[in-house]
């Protein structure tokens, strides 16, 4: 315990702590839209473009976590288009997608060079997130949060039934494209903190726990974020007591609250 | 998909679309509510047109945790969701979560929602699917009672032919093109129907002088002026 408490004085665990809470705060939201509409494929086809994103920022020499939202917020786009146009399911585009840009990042990764630890893009490096991270990560939190605040009314509509929602006045394309936008964005900011593999499950396990215990779309989301935030700083300390990666002892974390939750009688 | 589709919508009129599977109802419906455009030809809506839609049914995933209040109310704060509820005979239903609602309670909230936006145009594509055989003659009773209280003008897209026919103005049959349209008893009579869907459809013939209300008392005599059903 004196190691914890000797822990607790240095800057990179609460540094670790902020980014978490950061991004655990705006998935809660999201995540939940990602159940509702069913993208829990999606989001993960975007996040194993990230790494493409990393190989990217290095060739042109961008801040990554730069460099990722912007090939994130292009692969969302493109996704949007190709959804609409192709013969093969949704399903089995997203599956190849998915794989294609994770093997594809890894390959450039290789290819190019890159002098970057592989495992902790794969797993998140919490414990190494900097000042300049935690400014940015903190900019991208508050542009989701702002998109989340004003479309919210409209993103459930879109939810429900996108013609009703377009034949009420909601513009649905641009509604859409938020969505993606917003949901690239956060990966970004999120493979800090779980790493590209895992960003999925940061996004699907909080809103999926938060189910039982909400009667509307609001007490959800917010339900989502707090338990994303319990995950957060539970992996954390299991991190730190037991010497785990960070990442993973998050994920876990949340696991282990999605089970708590499922103990409670369906409302 | 569609040509020569020429239609005029007059308020507080009940038009009624029927035809075969691939016919094009709901591509018109779809030109009609500005969800596509047409390849050729115009649709011209009045400018501020208040549009009520109805559609054919929404599936929700039961994981997202949303009452009918609520919904009745998403985006649009001011809605009185007791009476947009009551004046669907569904009062019970507010605080269901739209998951659990059968199919006929998910037709009348689903039209709750389109009357409560006060619409000049009631759009409604296929109403009582999902509805049991008995609460569909209510459905078509209710939606005749809507325009009546709104004065708006309904379009409806239907299979129930018998049904249909009992309580519209005018039916358009289509299957590509326009193949008839008219007063129902004329549709019912006209070859072009009866080749689409035989004569295994006994024509409805009733009397439609007067008007029902919920409980199916008769309002004030009423009788329709064939003349004023024209394209």
């Amino acid at each position: 315990m004196t190691q914890l408490s000797e822990l607790l004085q240095t800057q990179f665990l609460w540094f670790a702590l902020a980014a978490g809470l950061l991004v655990a705060l705006v998935s809660g939201p999201l995540g939940c839209f990602a159940v509702w509409r069913r993208m829990a494929y999606f989001g993960d086809t975007l996040a194993h473009s990230a790494l493409l994103g990393v190989t990217l920022g290095f060739i042109l020499q961008i801040q990554p976590t730069i460099a990722v939202g912007a090939s994130c917020c292009a692969l969302a786009i493109l996704l949007v288009y190709l959804q609409r146009r192709q013969k093969l399911s949704v399903d089995t585009l997203l599956g190849i997608l998915s794989h294609s840009m994770l093997a594809l990042g890894i390959v450039t990764v290789s290819l190019f060079g890159i002098n970057v630890d592989l495992l902790s893009l794969l797993l998140g490096d919490l414990l190494a997130v900097g000042g300049q991270d935690l400014v940015l990560m903190a900019i991208a939190a508050a542009v989701i949060a702002t998109l989340l605040y004003f479309l919210w009314e409209k993103l459930l509509a879109f939810t429900l039934h996108e013609e009703l929602a377009a034949v009420e006045g909601v513009p649905v394309e641009k509604t859409r494209l938020a969505l993606m936008l917003m949901l690239a964005l956060l990966i970004a900011i999120a493979m800090k903190v779980v790493g590209i593999l895992l960003i999925t499950a940061l996004l699907i396990i909080p809103a999926a726990s938060a189910r039982r215990l909400s009667r509307t779309p609001e007490q959800m989301a917010i339900f989502a974020s707090a338990i994303g935030c319990c995950a957060v700083i539970f992996g954390l300390l299991a991190s730190i007591l037991w010497d785990t990666p960070a990442g993973p002892s998050i994920v876990l974390a949340a696991g282990v609250l999605f089970l708590a939750a499922q103990l409670r009688p369906n409302r | 998909m569609l040509q020569d589709i020429n239609l005029a919508l007059q308020p507080g009129e009940i038009v009624t679309v029927i035809g075969p599977n691939g016919a094009g109802k709901t591509t018109l419906l779809r030109l009609l509510l500005g969800l596509s455009k047409p390849t050729t030809g115009k649709v011209w809506r009045r400018p501020g047109l208040g549009l009520g839609y109805m559609p054919q049914r929404l599936q929700i995933d039961p994981s997202m945790p949303m009452s009918v209040a609520r919904f009745l109310q998403l985006g649009q704060p001011q809605v009185d969701v007791r009476e947009a509820l009551s004046r669907v005979g569904a009062d019970r239903l507010a605080d269901t979560g739209l998951a659990e609602l059968s199919g006929g309670e998910m037709q009348r909230v689903l039209l709750a929602r389109a009357a409560s936006r006060k619409p000049q145009l009631l759009v409604l594509d296929e109403p009582t699917q999902g509805v049991d055989l008995g609460g569909q003659g209510e459905v078509y009773r209710l939606i005749a009672a809507l325009r009546d209280e709104l004065g708006c003008g309904v379009l409806l897209v239907s299979h129930d032919l018998h049904l249909v026919m009992a309580a519209t103005d005018k039916v358009l049959c289509i299957n590509q093109h326009i193949c008839c349209e008219g007063l129902p008893e004329q549709v019912s009579r006209d070859p072009a129907y009866l080749e689409l869907f035989g004569d295994k459809v006994v024509p409805y013939t009733h009397q439609h002088n007067h008007e029902h209300d919920f409980g199916g008392d008769i309002l004030h005599p009423h009788s329709h002026d064939q003349d004023e059903h024209k394209q």
